[in-house]
């Protein structure tokens, strides 16, 4: 979007279509609530949700980062419960020392993730599984397999169940800072745009002289840094690291990217869709909620992973499609 | 364009072939390791411990292999296995289940292999027909296939008492437990589909160089479906394996990390991550050999937490070999 | 005035053969030099070189005044030669003014890009081309014409000195081509030079100044566009001279009787893209019909068309009395044609496996038998063959990447023939192949026709299709042209023929 001169709404419907979809999806849904439900509107469900889903939106741009380079990071959620056990070791020191410093250890990860599939070759998938189950291990043995409490004394709780100015919490805060940077990194910047440039074909940039170690090695660093700011969160925000948490969560943020408009194979994405993604699928889960409170339905928790797979599945047909048109369209 | 079509043949010599038997190198050294230092080890007790988690691996590794001799990937193996495990359960534990024991025995064992070939088919048509990468396609039920399975037990862990679907999982002939007999006759099975039939001709030729496959009127579609099938319903087997085993399904855990493990052990086992190879006794040999290090870690007093970050470090290790020695 | 590019006594070995040798190349600024060559004739290694992807192993480089090392695309880049590939090297999701820009984007405040400002940079460039597009879109969405003009453009921006286009026509209609052109000219007239590397002789007298000419990895002539013609630039990539008569027998091809009676596949003006437009030709028992025709006249596309890998847009095949359109190569297959194919790495074996496998692959559903494959009748084909075509393997089993070219391309030509077709398609069977197995290859082919079959050959190697073919079927851009008949062809009315493209006499 800010890679135009002046933005032009028709454009921008034609061009990305996926996300449209979803920042329509994305109101229709606020409406609804709005509509059925009583506190659906309430500032006590509004900052909850955003509180919650703050962690999801940090990884979700991480990934997001990862996926544009035709890459993919599974190891997001083990990295996260990893740091949020750091962060919560950390406490007594404030959170100005255990913020950094977790995050620092998630990029340590991210580092890793880097080296071994630009380096040693090894495809992403095989490197961040593996990641993913070192990082668990890791998580295991430095909190001894048990959850580590907080330091209350400290000022390390305020993060995750204070306001900054009485008035928003700081999750959402530090994530709408993160958007916004990595947003001007993305499309502003050259390392962002040499990231959808390897995606969108990696020989080409190659070809054109453009740094493309560097731009993966900054992909997968930053989705491990991301990965360190959710631990910090979960471990603020629940008052205790937790080191077998985390599981799912890279589907989680695979799916929010996805559904914002990213294509999986990479090139095309961008970060407010992102974001938009994380909160409607965050937003159907909240809907769900209230429904099952109105006791109409029943929807277990055990649904959420099955409708990220449906969505996932539809966005998978409808980019297929869109890619395929594309390919006969532009050439001969 | 102007391919540089070169006259000069590839040989084969001494320090490749040494390569290519690393692997028997590896379980040679990990197996006198074990029997030097780990108390306990020619035990018929131990044995028989690590051959029941063997086989499991190894009966989805083998289904892996074929997956990946395509040029594929599988990562809905493990998801597959929380299915197939959930279902057998709900099946013979139903008010037809019990009323019809036997009955209920064998769909209990029918139906969720039938819903692993579901899965299968779903794979395959993804890949083979849109034309969408592996690691995409096979997300969708990575994702949501455990959370199916958590659907229809509404996540609860489901004990049971049944000794005759048991059996599957404790059973032994002669001493040997009964899935590791399983998995030998799979091994011999899929041994001769991949080198004596048809089908496995095609399976490899596609993985080696798809177009000259295609060129030379191979049913690629199909050999790939079938493939992505095969894998499937082998993992839905290895669920329902793990749940003889432990008496108990666990949707949340039944083949957890599963496919990690199924792609190295394919991977240490010789198969070549862009295809054209199935050493499906290979893969149980990777699996035998993964499973050695879980139980070495373990029978030395290493933490269940460090092993995994051991298990991580050695699969790196692995496939890194694997791509140097393709170079 | 000195030279812009100079390159002298260019020599390039890959394992031992030497692909370049006393090669060389001298354009002035502003000029347009054309290069060409058929197959093998050095030209992509030239320019390889010349864009630092290859290291030379001897002779000299100056550019711009300097002398040159090149030993990257980066540095080839920077010192201002710009490559615009086939493959054309872009980004297509990306817009065109990214495309045009990357790498060295305009910026504010020392880090941010400059949209606005790129955007109109890349207005303005591709203006003097005579385009105006929505820089914006994405440049996937723009047809592949456009797309090369971006890259051009991309190239103009980053102050190329030298453009080198690789076959930049392939894709274009002739509108497209003239807007091309346009720019070609645009580029002269700012001092900028253009190697243009085409086999599309007709444009070379349109648009370029001079001419080099390579064959076998040596330049073997350069001269002014306005001092030659098309005959003389054939003759000389050919290695022919255009006025002598060559009357020896240099291939094993000849022979076959003059009457043919039935006709076993008759082709109607088929069409399957851009690339194969109108093509005709009749086949009969007995007979070698070849296809002739320069690169990129469509002859892969021809055969592609009758083997059902590229599907017909028009026309209509009629095969043995019946209407045929077969879907897919296994229909082909099972129609009793056989196709080998040009590019034997690519499309032919299959590396890991054994000469048995890929000598039986196309031939596996009858070599069933009790839901296996046949293995004692397999290994017992297999033996045949190998006698029969001379294979030079150790063993049946032996992994085929470990054969020489010659005993690949044999093995290849029995999985053909254990089809027992009715047709063989050959595209370049003897390409890449030492002498001796070139000739047996021929031999096998001729003892294959004499036993009743049908062959369509395609051919780069003149001697081969005039001494073969019964007929040959000249293609010209896409279209068959012409048609002549042996007895009585001889390598200059092949070349003759292909120069003019008209009706050749009999």
């Amino acid at each position: 979007m800010l890679d135009q001169s002046a933005f032009d709404l028709r454009k921008y419907i034609s061009r990305n279509p996926q996300s449209v979809a979803v920042w329509v999806a994305l109101v229709v849904l606020i409406l609804f609530g709005l509509l059925r439900y009583d506190n659906f509107g309430s500032a006590y469900n509004i900052t909850s949700f955003l509180n919650y889903n703050a962690m999801f939106i940090a990884i979700s741009v991480g990934m997001c980062f990862v996926i544009l380079t035709g890459g993919i990071d599974l190891s997001v959620g083990s990295v996260a419960a990893f740091t949020s056990v750091i962060a919560a070791y950390l406490s007594p020191y404030g959170i100005e020392v255990a913020m950094p410093l977790a995050i620092l250890s998630g990029i340590g990860f991210g580092l890793f993730n880097g080296l071994c599939i630009v380096y040693l070759r090894i495809p992403p998938f095989i490197t961040t599984l593996a990641t993913m189950l070192g990082a668990k291990g890791g998580s295991l043995v430095i909190s001894g397999a048990q959850t580590i409490a907080v330091d209350w004394g400290s000022n390390f709780t305020q993060l995750g169940m204070e306001k900054a100015f009485d008035l928003v919490p700081w999750s959402i805060v530090i994530v709408a800072i993160l958007v916004v940077g990595l947003w001007i990194v993305l499309e502003m910047t050259s390392l962002g745009r040499t990231i959808l440039a390897v995606g969108g074909g990696e020989d080409a940039s190659v070809m054109m002289g453009l740094k493309v170690n560097r731009a993966k090695m900054f992909a997968y660093a930053l989705s491990g840094g991301c990965a360190g700011l959710a631990g910090v969160f979960l471990a603020s925000g629940f008052g205790a690291g937790q080191p077998l948490e985390g599981i799912g969560w890279e589907l989680s943020a695979i799916a929010s990217v996805v559904v914002g408009g990213t294509l999986l194979t990479g090139g095309l994405g961008s970060i407010p869709a992102t974001v938009a993604g994380a909160l409607l699928l965050g937003l159907v889960f909240n809907i769900l909620n209230f429904e099952n409170g109105k006791g109409w339905i029943s929807f277990s928790a055990y649904w959420q992973m099955v409708i990220r797979g449906a969505f996932l599945f539809a966005v998978i047909l409808f980019q297929t499609r869109v890619m395929n048109q594309q390919t006969k369209a532009g050439h001969a | 364009m102007t391919s540089l079509i070169s006259d000069e043949p590839v040989r084969a010599d001494l320090s490749t072939r040494l390569k290519n038997n690393g692997g028997l190198v590896a379980l040679a050294v990990i197996l006198i390791f074990n029997i030097l230092v780990t108390p306990n080890f020619l035990q018929a007790q131990t044995l028989a411990v690590n051959i029941s988690q063997v086989a499991t691996i190894a009966i989805v590794a083998m289904g892996m292999t074929l997956v990946i001799a395509t040029g594929g990937i599988d990562l809905s193996v493990g998801a597959v296995m929380a299915l197939s495990g959930a279902l057998a359960p709900l099946i013979f534990q139903s008010d037809f289940g019990t009323a019809y024991p036997v009955l209920g025995i064998v769909a209990s064992l029918f139906l969720p292999l039938i819903a692993a070939l579901a899965c299968g088919l779903f794979n395959g048509t993804i890949v083979a027909v849109l034309k969408v990468q592996p690691i995409i396609a096979t997300l969708i039920l990575f994702i949501s296939g455990r959370g199916i399975a958590q659907v229809l037990t509404n996540g609860n862990l489901q004990t049971y008492s049944n000794p005759d679907f048991s059996y599957l999982g404790t059973g032994k002939i002669l001493g040997f437990p009964f899935q590791g007999w399983l998995a030998l006759a799979i091994a011999i099975f899929l041994f001769w589909l991949v080198n004596r039939t048809i089908f496995g001709r095609y399976l490899l030729a596609i993985g080696g160089n798809e177009r000259a496959a295609k060129l030379s009127g191979g049913p690629v579609r199909k050999v790939k479906i079938g493939a992505y099938v095969i894998c499937s319903i082998l993992s839905g087997l290895a669920g329902l394996i793990v749940v003889a085993i432990n008496s108990a399904s666990d949707a949340a855990r039944n083949g957890n990390l599963m496919e990690l493990d199924a792609i190295a052990a394919a991977v240490v086992g010789g198969a070549l991550l862009q295809g054209g190879k199935a050493p499906i006794f290979g893969a149980i040999l990777g699996a035998v050999i993964i499973q050695l290090v879980k139980y070495t870690l373990l029978a030395n007093g290493v933490e269940d937490e460090v092993a995994l970050i051991a298990k991580a470090a050695i699969i790196l290790a692995a496939v890194y070999i694997q791509q140097a020695r393709k170079e | 005035m000195a030279p812009l590019l100079a390159m002298s006594d260019i020599a390039k070995h890959f394992a031992g053969v030497p692909a370049l040798r006393g090669a060389s190349l001298e354009i002035a600024p502003g000029e347009v030099h054309a290069l060409i060559g058929q197959n093998g004739a050095g030209k992509s290694t030239l320019i390889k070189i010349l864009t630092g992807l290859y290291r030379r192993d001897g002779g000299e480089i100056s550019f711009a005044g300097q002398p040159s090392h090149l030993a990257s695309p980066r540095e080839a880049q920077q010192a201002g030669i710009a490559t615009i590939y086939q493959e054309l090297n872009l980004v297509p999701l990306r817009s065109v003014s990214e495309n045009v820009v990357m790498g060295q984007e305009p910026r504010t405040l020392g880090f941010m890009i400059n949209w606005p400002e790129a955007h109109r940079r890349t207005r303005e460039i591709l203006a003097r081309f005579g385009i105006d597009i929505d820089v914006t879109a994405p440049l996937g969405s723009y047809s592949t014409a456009i797309q090369q003009l971006v890259a051009i453009a991309r190239a103009v921006s980053m102050d190329a000195k030298l453009v080198i286009m690789d076959e930049p026509t392939s894709s274009l209609d002739s509108s497209e081509v003239e807007i091309l052109f346009g720019v070609v000219r645009e580029l002269k007239s700012s001092g900028v030079s253009v190697l243009y590397v085409s086999h599309f002789l007709d444009e070379l007298f349109q648009i370029c100044d001079r001419v080099t000419i390579m064959r076998d990895g040596q330049t073997v002539g350069s001269r002014d566009i306005s001092a030659t013609t098309k005959l003389d630039l054939i003759a000389s990539m050919l290695g022919r001279n255009a006025d002598e008569i060559a009357a020896e027998g240099l291939t094993e091809l000849s022979g076959g009787n003059a009457n043919f009676e039935e006709v076993v596949l008759r082709v109607e003006g088929t069409a399957t893209g851009p690339r194969l437009s109108d093509f005709s030709m009749t086949l009969h028992r007995g007979e070698i019909v070849g296809l002739g025709g320069l690169l990129g006249s469509g002859r892969t596309e021809a055969a592609r068309s009758l083997f059902g890998v590229d599907q017909l847009t028009n026309g209509k095949m009629t095969l043995k009395g019946a209407t045929f359109r077969p879907s897919d190569p296994s229909a082909a297959i099972r129609a009793g044609i056989g196709f080998l194919t040009e590019d034997r790495k690519e499309e032919g074996i299959v590396p890991h496996m054994s000469v048995r496998e890929n000598l039986t692959l196309a031939l596996l559903p009858a070599l069933r038998r009790n839901g296996q494959v046949d293995r004692e009748a397999e290994r017992k084909l297999v033996a045949d063959f190998i006698r029969k075509l001379g294979i030079k393997t150790a063993h049946m089993d032996q992994p085929i990447r470990e054969l020489s070219g010659g005993n690949q391309q044999k093995v290849l030509l029995a999985r053909w023939l254990a089809t027992k077709p009715d047709i063989l398609i050959l595209d370049e069977p003897t390409r890449g192949v030492d002498v001796g197995a070139k000739r047996e290859i021929q031999s096998i082919i001729r003892t294959f026709v004499d036993e009743g079959h049908a062959v369509i050959l395609i051919s780069s190697e003149f001697e081969e299709l005039v001494e073969g073919a019964n007929r040959i079927v000249v293609m010209h851009e896409g279209r068959a042209v012409s048609e002549l008949t042996n007895p009585g062809i001889t390598e200059n009315a092949l070349v003759r023929a292909l120069a003019h493209h008209e009706e050749a006499g009999r």
